[in-house]
């Protein structure tokens, strides 16, 4: 019934776990968080972040994971039901939303991936030299016409291509699959990135097209603004990049730990795995898209695309058409760029496929080509979706509901349940056994009190986050003018806040309303079906034990 | 670039980097734990 695959080798096992941290976000939202939220400022709380919330949850998870995989369990269900011993079914249920989030997450992300892909082979092609790429992407995307629906042929095959090549990476299993991509990908992502930022960070006058140096990108960057320490929003911006850069809250951690055997070490392993996407997303990820814009396009239209908090456009839209600059070097750049883009993704999504496959091979004892067969055409469905609603908002409905908030709801859970159910005596002792590092005994601690009380925090935060400063919304209440929602809270987009009207149809024709609340329902059908296909692995595979 | 800026990225450069090189050359030089 239960796998016997283990990891080939250690260092496989860590870079495909730093592989699964790091993405597309190190590189394209870490530099515009950083400069929007007080620059260098913003380094003490992510770092203080990453040291109070980030590196224990990793060694909750990667414990978690040892554990469920002691006890033959490769998913999220089977370990949590074994954190309770049995005693406690409805844990299981809460081990759902780490498939749950990974099948969806894995949805809309394996489609951004595809454009990555797609942006390596017309790079290469010089396409960027005759087309502007805010031109090409709407048009790309199926997004140009004005209505909620698109059927992009070239983005569609591009996403059958990157969908059938996880699938069949996922197909070759751990070893020849999984760790084999992170041996290759994670080197050349590292050799892509350094090319591209000693080339981005050394432009000067002489070269043609540069205006201002990209050191003047790297100050506002890092220029500290003493004044946003004090500031929440800095905090929770701070907290909240820490969170989701280290892929936590999903049940792929769990699941590539599941592997381990019982006395091998997870204190060193998760250590190291998560310094590492600390060193590609703080040294590589702050040095490439805002100095290498500023070099091109001037302080100022960098600090007005980077509003917001995010790099995408930067680096989608603006970086391709800069690279022309680069005479012979531009295809090359641009394959470089969104070649490590695409390493960043698929070493990402290979994460988000694994636990299906474990949770299908454990419970229904199904072939790992199957269920890697599977894992494409749920990915493909619900995929199909974000390609052809993304102009009514699927995607984005994808990416908040799935990528954002089930993750810090999962983690809340699992720092809940592993301190207060499995106790911590019981956690630190899975946490230390077999340890390669002795972690300072204050992080039991910290474990216990600090870490949930980040994640609430930040989940405190995603429900209830005002438009505009923090500050500025509790003086606002403190002078009884109410709390300003943002129509990005969670309960602002359930009450669709901001918006003139929340109609489905208007003249008969349906709205991006309809794909919103449409999307959110769908969602809400696979988490219960998720649930649904749980309880009746668990009803076929102990049908005694009630 | 301002000379708070340098100091912010070379002391977090510093950490990071001296995190990220030991923890992984720690990986690379001890070897798996066998099961009993």
């Amino acid at each position: 019934m239960t796998t016997k695959e283990q990891w080939g080798t250690r260092v496989g096992l860590v870079l495909a776990m730093a592989g699964n941290a790091v993405g597309l976000g190190n590189f394209l939202r870490f530099p515009a968080q950083a400069a929007q939220n007080g620059g260098g400022a913003f380094l003490i709380p992510y770092l203080v972040s990453f040291v109070l919330m980030g590196l224990p949850l990793l060694w909750v998870e990667w414990a978690i994971g040892r554990h469920g995989g002691q006890h033959g369990h490769h998913s999220a269900p089977g370990m949590f039901d074994v954190l309770g011993g049995g005693r406690r079914p409805w844990l299981k249920y809460v081990g759902v939303l780490g498939l749950f989030t990974n099948i969806t997450v894995a949805a809309y992300y394996t489609y951004l991936e595809s454009w990555t892909l797609a942006y390596v082979f017309h790079s290469v092609v010089g396409t960027f030299r005759a087309i502007s790429p805010t031109e090409f992407f709407p048009r790309y995307l199926g997004d140009a016409g004005g209505s909620i629906f698109a059927l992009p042929h070239e983005a569609l095959f591009w996403f059958v291509l990157t969908l059938g090549l996880n699938v069949w990476v996922l197909s070759r299993g751990l070893v020849k699959g999984i760790e084999t991509a992170a041996k290759i990908g994670m080197p050349l992502l590292l050799l892509f990135g350094l090319v591209l930022a000693v080339r981005g960070l050394t432009l000067g006058p002489a070269d043609p097209g540069v205006v201002q140096s990209p050191l003047v990108g790297l100050n506002f960057v890092w220029e500290p603004k003493v004044s946003g320490l004090l500031n929440p929003t800095t905090w929770l911006a701070a907290a909240g990049q820490i969170f989701f850069t280290l892929s936590v809250g999903m049940g792929s951690i769990h699941c590539y730990a599941s592997y381990l055997k019982a006395k091998q070490d997870v204190a060193l392993n998760a250590a190291s795995a998560g310094w590492m996407n600390e060193f590609v997303e703080v040294v590589l990820g702050g040095s490439l898209i805002i100095p290498i814009a500023t070099a091109y396009l001037g302080l100022a239209a960098v600090q007005a695309a980077t509003t917001g908090g995010s790099g995408f456009s930067l680096g989608f839209l603006t970086l391709p058409t800069l690279f022309n600059h680069w005479g012979w070097f531009a295809p090359v750049a641009g394959a470089m760029w969104f070649g490590l883009l695409f390493f960043a993704g698929v070493t990402s999504s290979l994460g988000m496929g694994q636990p299906l496959l474990a949770f299908m091979e454990d419970e229904y004892a199904m072939a790992r080509r199957k269920a890697a067969l599977l894992f494409g055409a749920v990915v493909l469905a619900l995929g199909f979706l974000c390609v052809w609603l993304y102009p009514g908002g699927a995607f984005d409905e994808f990416d908040f509901w799935t990528g954002t908030f089930s993750l810090v709801v999962f983690a809340l859970c699992e720092a809940f349940i592993f301190v207060r159910i499995f106790g911590m005596e019981r956690g630190w002792a899975e946490i230390t056994r077999g340890a390669d590092l002795r972690i300072p005994r204050i992080f039991r601690g910290i474990i216990t009190y600090v870490t949930p009380a980040f994640i609430l925090v930040i989940f405190l935060g995603a429900l209830i986050q005002p438009a505009g400063e923090w500050v500025a919304a509790f003086r606002g209440v403190a002078a009884g003018e109410g709390w300003p929602l943002a129509p990005g809270s969670v309960i602002g987009r359930l009450l669709h806040a901001g918006e003139a009207d929340a109609s489905w149809f208007v003249d008969g024709r349906p709205t991006r309303a309809l794909v919103q609340d449409a999307t959110r329902t769908l969602l809400l059908l696979v988490l219960v079906g998720m649930g649904l296909l749980v309880r009746h692995a668990w009803r076929r595979n102990r049908p005694r034990a009630g | 670039m301002t000379r708070t800026a340098w100091i912010m990225l070379a002391a977090t450069w510093t950490v990071v980097v001296l995190f990220a090189a030991r923890f992984f050359l720690k990986v690379l030089r001890t070897p798996p734990r066998e099961d009993d």
